[in-house]
């Protein structure tokens, strides 16, 4: 064992969490673990100085208001998973979480953490590697002409396209959840769909958190009556795998038409994607192949892609097209 | 523990319970409970394989739940329950899964086979080895390089049918 010289601390209250983060530009919030040791023990590409263990505190379970479902933070992946109103009335939800990492790591991994997860690029996670745009900016992008199969084709450009790999944030993104956040100045609610940032020119700049900002919830809203959700992970093999590309849809038909649609992708995006061409395609359109096939085409518009990634293109459309016509066939 | 921050420490002093024994340590930090229950406790059954949550070699329960030690500090352990595979036998006789898994020859280096034993037995009281396909599903992130998985999934089988 190698002392490692970070501090490590568990505080009793939440403020006292956000005091203890906030005051040390080095100090970085614990919970499951799975990324933050994985990135700082493991991979040493994060270097903090500080562990403040959040993993006791007060912020776990599901409860239920009105029509919305309100999750603490450091809920685990399988206590979401197993929630009845979960299975009932966000049944998509439950398949992507279920479809993430092992049952270990969701024992493990929190909600709020898998919000924050940072990309599986192996450039990034590679501390030999000098060019990386997220890690060092300024210093260049080694994937773009590297083995990138396992990279972004929509919000990425020429500094980064590492991808976001969460599978629960592509349900999420499609219905519409917003995040409660705490720092020392009070709270604030963000739409999901507007707390990533895409890379442009600051990949390092991954979402609006300012330091010693936390999450504390996450709501989402149920799905309406009469609506079908499903989700579907295309991946390299049967388990245990990142998505090459994932798709989350919900839909409601009524007398052959679309009058309710909402559409997530993953595996494609360098932030959880909306796919909010593809809705406007969707809605109020017959339900049939070529609606599905034309949203699809919507979905996937000025895709950015190197030799590794240009196969996500055409495979990412197919999983639309077959994430719909499963969720409307009953 | 306590959580003051006065005196600025990267040593932790826990109060670690495993397979009902409390031992108390002294220890870094960042020690992970898996190089706590191995190097500190000299309790060599849990197995270290990728050492970053990808192989599940690892595998202990916390409070009754799977988890991978190599990605949990031993520091978020305090307090908790924890076991490992030395703490399955009751009275001399080895757990149901650990009879199984020898007589269905579920192992061949038996590298993993601490973790594929701990994961098995939290399966079953997860209720999830209704068929092959649910047990080969939620066993999935215990890997065997021997490929031993037939075995291994005809040995859950047995247990969860008798």
């Amino acid at each position: 064992m190698t002392a490692t010289g970070i501090e490590y601390v568990r505080p009793t209250d939440l403020e006292a969490a956000v005091a203890l983060v906030a005051e040390d530009p080095d100090a970085a919030f614990l919970a499951g673990g799975t990324t933050e040791l994985d990135l700082a023990l493991k991979d040493q590409v994060v270097h903090p100085n500080r562990f403040v263990d959040i993993g006791r505190l007060p912020l776990r379970g599901v409860t239920r208001d009105g029509d919305r479902l309100r999750v603490a933070a450091l809920t685990t992946m399988e206590e979401l998973a197993a929630d009845a109103t979960v299975r009932d009335r966000l049944p998509f939800v439950r398949e992507a979480l279920l479809l993430g990492a092992s049952t270990q790591l969701r024992n493990m991994a929190t909600i709020g953490g898998n919000l924050l997860q940072r990309t599986r690029c192996r450039y990034f996670r590679d501390p030999e590697v000098g060019a990386c745009n997220k890690r060092e900016p300024g210093s260049g992008c080694a994937a773009i002409e590297g083995v990138a199969r396992m990279h972004a084709i929509l919000g990425a450009g020429p500094s980064c396209i590492a991808l976001h790999a969460s599978d629960l944030c592509v349900p999420l993104v499609a219905m519409d959840a917003e995040v409660d956040l705490l720092d020392a100045d009070g709270t604030r609610t963000v739409p999901l769909t507007e707390f990533y940032r895409t890379p442009g020119d600051r990949p390092d700049v991954e979402n609006v958190l300012r330091h010693g900002e936390l999450i504390t919830h996450v709501q989402v809203p149920l799905l309406p009556d009469g609506v079908r959700s499903g989700y579907l992970k295309v991946r390299d093999r049967t388990s245990y795998e990142f998505a090459t590309t994932s798709a989350a849809a919900a839909i409601r038909v009524e007398d052959g038409t679309i009058t309710w649609a909402r559409l997530g992708l993953g595996g494609v995006g360098t932030v959880p994607w909306r796919a909010w061409e593809a809705e406007r395609v969707l809605n109020g359109a017959p339900a049939n192949e070529r609606t599905f096939r034309a949203a699809a085409e919507a979905a996937i518009r000025d895709p950015f892609t190197v030799p590794g990634t240009a196969f996500k293109v055409e495979l990412a459309k197919r999983t639309i097209v077959r994430i719909l016509r499963t969720v409307v066939t009953p | 523990m306590s959580s003051a921050t006065t005196a600025r420490s990267t040593q932790v002093t826990v109060e670690l319970r495993v397979n009902g024994r409390t031992y108390p340590a002294r220890l870094d930090s960042t020690t992970t409970l898996l190089d706590a229950l191995r190097d500190e406790l000299h309790l060599t059954g849990t197995k270290k394989g990728c050492d970053q949550g990808a192989c599940g070699a690892c595998t202990v329960l916390r409070d009754g739940k799977r988890i991978v030690s190599c990605l949990t500090l031993a520091a978020q352990c305090d307090g908790s329950e924890i076991t490992t595979i030395e703490g399955l036998a009751e009275d001399g006789e080895p757990h149901p899964v650990q009879d199984a898994f020898v007589r269905h020859d579920a192992l061949q280096c038996g590298y993993c086979t601490a973790g594929q034993v701990m994961s098995a037995v939290a399966l079953l009281r997860e209720g999830r080895a209704g068929s092959d396909d649910e047990i080969r599903e939620f066993m999935s992130g215990n890997l065997c390089r021997c490929a031993a998985y037939p075995n291994i999934v005809a040995a859950i089988r047995e247990v969860a049918d008798s």
